[in-house]
């Protein structure tokens, strides 16, 4: 059943399945990292989905439709830090006002762009090195959105263990009481943390628009931004487990596609629900991790 | 600069005033989403608001809001709880799916038996535990692992549209139905069908909702349930020493959202929907979040923030059918209305002060 699956390309094809999410889930664990906790990671992912095809559509480009992508989730996420932190609303309920909106909002943008097909995105030219048999393919053999997204775990990494501006999110979200003593203004921290997280998840959801499927359909991420959430908790918050979550839920994913394809005598529905109960699993065994302290809360200055 | 200062108490005038506000923002905001899409607004507001209660064609419409609003009630009622408590179900449109799949089979599987005293009650029944039992899942793995009530309830929603799926291709396929997805039509089963008039909207999804809310009334202001609930969300550790058991009361808020969201699934596929189809849910699970809170979690609030929340779905099929408004703008009106709820809830908790800071 599994022989006519290729490993290279299983793994490599996984990385692909696994990026959307791993983008999404990135930016909300530097989100929760200081503090808050932003629901709305499926809104704010099918508005990059939108936004980045529209883009990509009109201008042509898929860098171009990348960077919309990433501006038009961003925008959208500071409605959420808005309403959180300078008007203090319940954090769960604005994030899933902020996906509902999110879904009417694509869906409405996206209407009379469904059924076209983006521009595609290159993959890049590593020259002799993708030869290498096996880790040619796995490691040189992809779009630059996949790399991006290597980059920008890494960077958060070193961002939050070795510079102080890490040190200063982190402070505010395990303490905001005391980072607000200490002097740091902790609603704008969290705007900043907001905006990124928004920004990475519309890159996320372009990277199912423009690259994976690629094409726009209504509600297209079909549950990415909940599945990216779950992830940041199974990563207890830390970014290199953070991609390996990712890419093990890009393996199930894949697994699953290529079981539906070679068409095992199991009804595809079932197959399909494999992604959504491996993460409640996951979710299961690995729900010890400690959260953020302030993880959640509204933070009121009193003076 | 503009303060905020923290009101002692929460304002009982702002709590019931900050809705209406939030219905006028999102009407003027609409309005200019409207005219953005090249409508003229005050039409579009007009055919929404006003036309599914008093143009010429309104008694066909008035019905159709019981219909809407039942399913909406139903589980918004039932959120409520949950949402007081701090248990956060978001996964009622999976329990609404369960709950319709459970009652379905129940009447499928002793078709073409007739005896409705027997065979509706026994729908009913499975509906709720349906629900219940899907609700269970989420509760069961917070209490005993700590798990992410919001995650695993609404990871459970994908399951359970693929199970739809797999239900209406497979098990529960109409026999005699040439082969399309989908059951038998149990509108056409005098046993199962849960209308009571059809041409006047009544089914007993109504009828539960409106027990529903005067049940939910009583135990909120009555009863020692409500007050734990209330409790333990506003002072998670006054209630536990008060000796509120927080396992227990997570069970207890999530097992009544999840039946009751069962049992307007339930009636849905027995009466409006009459079939079970892979696209029978309609996004009522999520509606219902907003319409809970724009009921300010209390029961009499819900029923009139259902009855709205229907009316902009009436109003929004006669806008689409006569205006050509595209549907996700009426989606995207509800997702509007649930944000400027939340923007103006500030004003209950807080006082705006215009004043300079002054010096220490």
């Amino acid at each position: 059943m599994f022989g006519s699956i290729d490993p290279s390309l299983l793994v490599a094809s996984l990385m692909v399945a696994a990026t959307p999410i791993l983008l999404a889930a990135i930016g909300e664990l530097v989100v929760e990292r200081a503090g808050v906790l932003n629901l709305g990671v499926e809104g704010m992912m099918i508005t990059g989905a939108v936004c980045g095809f529209i883009v990509a559509i009109n201008t042509g480009s898929p860098y171009v439709g990348f960077a919309g992508a990433a501006a038009g989730a961003a925008l959208l996420a500071l409605v959420f830090a808005a309403l959180t932190q300078w008007l203090l609303s319940n954090q769960v309920a604005t994030g899933l006002a902020l996906t509902l909106f999110g879904l009417g909002l694509s869906s409405l943008l996206g209407q009379s762009y469904v059924g076209m097909r983006a521009p595609s995105l290159p993959r890049v030219d590593f020259g002799v090195l993708s030869e290498i048999p096996f880790l040619g393919r796995v490691l040189f053999g992809h779009d630059p959105m996949v790399y991006v997204s290597l980059l920008i775990v890494a960077g958060v990494w070193a961002f939050l263990r070795y510079t102080r501006g890490g040190l200063v999110l982190r402070a505010v979200g395990e303490n905001h009481a005391a980072a607000h003593a200490l002097g740091y203004n902790v609603v704008a921290i969290r705007f900043a943390a907001i905006a990124f997280g928004g920004a990475c998840a519309g890159l996320g959801g372009a990277y199912l628009s423009l690259v994976r499927v690629p094409q726009w359909t209504e509600g297209m991420t079909a549950g990415a931004g909940w599945i990216a959430l779950a992830i940041v908790v199974f990563a207890s918050w830390r970014p290199w487990r953070l991609l390996l979550g990712a890419y093990l839920f890009g393996g199930v994913t894949v697994l699953q596609l290529n079981l539906q394809a070679s068409g095992v005598a199991i009804p595809v529905e079932y197959l399909s629900m494999s992604p959504y109960v491996v993460t409640i699993l996951v979710l299961v065994v690995m729900s010890a991790g400690r959260a953020p302290g302030s993880l959640g809360k509204t933070f009121h200055a009193s003076t | 600069m503009i303060r905020l200062e923290r009101r002692p108490q929460p304002s009982t005038f702002w709590t019931w005033l900050t809705p209406l506000l939030a219905v006028a923002l999102t009407v003027v905001f609409g309005g200019v989403l409207f005219a953005m899409l090249g409508k003229d607004p005050l039409v579009a507001i007009r055919t929404i608001f006003f036309d599914p209660l008093f143009s010429q064609f309104a008694s066909f419409y008035r019905p159709q809001l019981l219909v809407k609003g039942a399913p909406l009630v139903l589980i918004a009622i039932g959120l409520s709880f949950g949402f007081r408590a701090g248990v956060w179900n978001i996964g009622a449109e999976g329990q609404y799916i369960i709950g319709a799949l459970c009652g379905a089979a129940v009447a499928l599987a002793l078709y073409p038996m007739e005896a409705r005293w027997l065979i509706f009650p026994l729908m009913i029944l499975f509906g709720a535990l349906g629900g219940l039992g899907w609700a269970m899942i989420p509760g069961l793995l917070k209490v005993r692992f700590g798990t992410n009530e919001i995650l695993v309830s609404l990871m459970l929603v994908y399951v359970a549209e693929q199970l739809l799926a797999a239900m209406a291709l497979g098990p529960l396929r109409n026999p005699e139905g040439m082969g399309f997805p989908g059951s038998r039509n149990l509108t056409q089963y005098d046993s199962a069908t849960s209308w009571i008039d059809r041409a006047g909207g009544m089914h007993w999804g109504v009828i539960t909702a409106f027990l529903a809310v005067i049940l939910a009334y009583v135990v909120m202001s009555r009863h020692i349930l409500g007050f734990q609930i209330r409790l333990a969300g506003q002072s998670p550790r006054a209630a536990a020493f008060s000796g509120v058991n927080p396992g227990g009361l997570v069970l207890i808020c999530l097992g009544t959202s999840g039946a009751l969201a069962g049992l307007a699934g339930m009636f849905e596929v027995s009466g409006p929907a009459g079939q079970v189809s892979i696209d029978f849910n309609v996004g009522y699970g999520f509606t219902a979040i907003i319409v809970a809170f724009l009921g300010r979690l209390h029961p009499v609030g819900i029923l009139l923030a259902g009855g709205l929340m229907a009316l902009t779905y009436i109003g929004g099929e006669i806008a689409q059918s006569q205006l050509q408004l595209p549907a996700a703008a009426i989606q995207l009106f509800q997702g509007m209305l649930l944000f400027f709820l939340l923007a103006v809830d500030v004003l209950t908790h807080f006082r705006v002060r215009l004043r300079h800071r002054e010096v220490a």
